[in-house]
């Protein structure tokens, strides 16, 4: 199980269904692929997001219609600092794909998957939390986690690991 | 965690619900869950869980240690099922790094993994008929995870926290009494889980308590995010120890108990039939145990032994630097998921080539699964909040982490 090399080639992975299958609906809404250690990951327009999510669920041939998981990486001091990580899972088919969105810290918000899958709520609820991101059209955009009046995103990287003191 | 402002007061006559706060000290909320209640009568109109009371940022602390640093932590998240979470660490860590285990070594920690199943299904069915009013079963079930916990602590030396599973292998070479005791265990076990089956499965109190109640469907399981039995229990088949098998057990045959009905009894006859599943499985790695070493070859990344430590420059090297610097990992990410007893138990470890992990996520099963609990009971009897919160099998630590 040596480490190869990722591929990063959109012409390589056009055979994996959700890159064949997102390429033929929107060329340009596919940013990036990568396909490294067995895991195939998408970067998608933010504003297409909702979009892509729902033709991934919908159509028979990818069938990706379980939300498994809704999480952030902030690249801080990077620009643009925030990726918000979306892993689906096709029970189906028994595949899964990594679905990534890269946001600015200016205003950080993209759109809620709640309206495809209601499980995304507490997903979304707790990174707006932890990160400050915000989800559009989220039906309860509240603190999960954390007590309402806390300040601060505690995951973000310039949020000490000991807190504010 | 939320709900600071006080109770609106409501105009007279818009007051046919009153709410009624449940928890977070309840005996059968399992740990630190608050739940609203908005009740017509006895009627439930709304229902909203209140979390976030045992959340202790262990996503945050895990940036600041060395990868092997990680293993105990990943205990401390779900406490029922540690050796799970090491597990499910472990493989991940490995996946990173591109390594090999060694057959004895996947083959142990599948043994430890279905032991660890057992032990949190034990807790589980003990508690959930406590809840609804079956105290014997809580004991009987208790006889049997002491037995459990005495041979996590032969391995690892400790009964709850194992931090057994390392990254590359395992810690320690299993005593030998250990296997002799698995096998006796195994061989008894089966009659255990016919004496709970006695005491519940065909029992007119109980079946009225759970058929029939906190129904779910197939389709909304799977719209909230729902894994596990409590997925199983809805009529959906997946497991991921045999749809997408990691840690050898497509060497490994055993049945997946799948109930159509959706209630409360058939998320019970699930994790009932999956006692016996597991069984099952410990007796498969008992009898075909492969020969040879519990450690990858990997002389940066796994601690030497201690022998070779005391005589060997190269070791004792090794062994310095793994401790004081840790071990870099290739950049790059990756998301493992293992079945654990709740249902898909994720780790995303995202590295930026040092020595310490960039971000560890955790995908919590109860977290997605506590979402079903509206589905549940809206429109149901307050008695049936408690049912319904059982069959779920919660446990608090995995969802605040």
């Amino acid at each position: 199980m040596a480490l190869v090399p990722a591929i990063t080639d959109v012409e390589q992975l056009k055979g994996h269904p959700a890159v064949g299958r997102l390429l033929a609906w929107n060329r340009a809404a596919v940013a990036d692929v990568k396909f490294d250690r067995d895991e195939m990951t998408i970067w998608i327009d933010p504003a297409k997001l909702r979009e892509a999510c729902a033709l991934l669920r919908d159509d028979a041939d990818c069938a990706f219609n379980f939300l498994s998981d809704v999480t952030c990486v902030d690249w801080y001091p990077a620009e643009p600092r925030f990726e918000v990580v979306y892993h689906l899972l096709s029970i189906p088919k028994k595949e899964r794909v990594r679905l990534k969105v890269r946001l600015d810290s200016a205003s950080p918000a993209v759109e809620s998957l709640t309206s495809l899958w209601p499980g995304a709520n507490y997903f979304e609820r707790e990174v707006f939390d932890l990160f400050g991101i915000r989800f559009t059209g989220h039906p309860y955009m509240r603190r999960l986690l954390m007590p309402e009046d806390w300040e601060g995103h505690p995951l973000r990287k310039d949020y000490p690991v000991e807190g504010y003191r | 965690m939320a709900h600071l402002a006080p109770t609106p007061v409501l105009e007279p006559g818009q007051d046919r619900t009153m709410i009624l706060n449940m928890g977070p000290q309840h005996p059968s909320t399992h740990g630190v869950l608050r739940v609203l209640l908005e009740i017509d009568g006895e009627t439930i109109v709304r229902i909203m869980p209140d979390i976030g009371f045992l959340h202790t940022g262990i996503e945050k602390t895990c940036e600041a240690k060395f990868y092997q640093q990680v293993v105990p932590l990943t205990d401390r998240i779900d406490y029922l099922c540690p050796l799970t979470n090491n597990l499910c660490y472990a493989l991940a860590v490995e996946k990173l790094l591109g390594l090999e285990i060694p057959p004895k070594a996947q083959w142990l920690r599948v043994l430890l993994n279905e032991l660890t199943r057992i032990n949190s299904h034990l807790v589980w069915l003990g508690t959930h008929a406590m809840d609804i009013g079956a105290l014997t079963v809580f004991l009987y079930c208790f006889r049997e995870r002491e037995e459990v916990l005495n041979m996590f602590e032969m391995v690892s030396g400790q009964r709850m926290m194992t931090s057994y599973f390392r990254v590359g292998g395992i810690a320690l070479e299993p005593p030998l009494e250990f296997f002799e005791r698995v096998r006796e265990f195994a061989g008894r076990f089966p009659e255990k889980v016919d004496e709970y089956e006695n005491l519940l499965t065909g029992n007119p109190i109980w079946m009225m308590r759970t058929k029939g109640v906190a129904r779910l469907s197939a389709e909304d399981a799977i719209a909230l995010g729902a894994s596990g039995p409590t997925l199983r229990g809805s009529g959906v088949d997946i497991d991921l120890r045999r749809d997408m098998p990691y840690s050898g057990y497509e060497n490994f045959k055993f049945k997946v108990p799948v109930a159509q009905e959706g209630d409360v009894f058939a998320r019970y006859m699930c994790r009932v039939r999956e006692l016996r599943e597991s069984n099952e499985i410990v007796k498969q790695a008992l009898d075909g145990m492969p020969e040879g070493r519990i450690k990858a070859d990997a002389p940066g990344v796994v601690l030497p032994d201690r022998e070779k430590m005391k005589t060997e420059m190269e070791a004792l090297i090794y062994h310095f630097k793994i401790i004081t610097e840790g071990f870099a990992v290739p950049a790059g990410e990756v998301y493992q998921a293992v079945e654990s007893p709740r249902g898909e138990m994720g780790y995303y470890i995202v590295s930026d080539g040092t020595a310490k992990p960039y971000r560890v996520h955790m995908r919590a099963a109860c977290l997605a699964n506590l979402q079903t609990l509206p589905k549940m009971c809206e429109g149901g009897l307050i008695a049936d909040v408690v049912a319904a919160i059982g069959s779920i099998d919660i446990v608090l630590g995995e969802i605040d982490r």
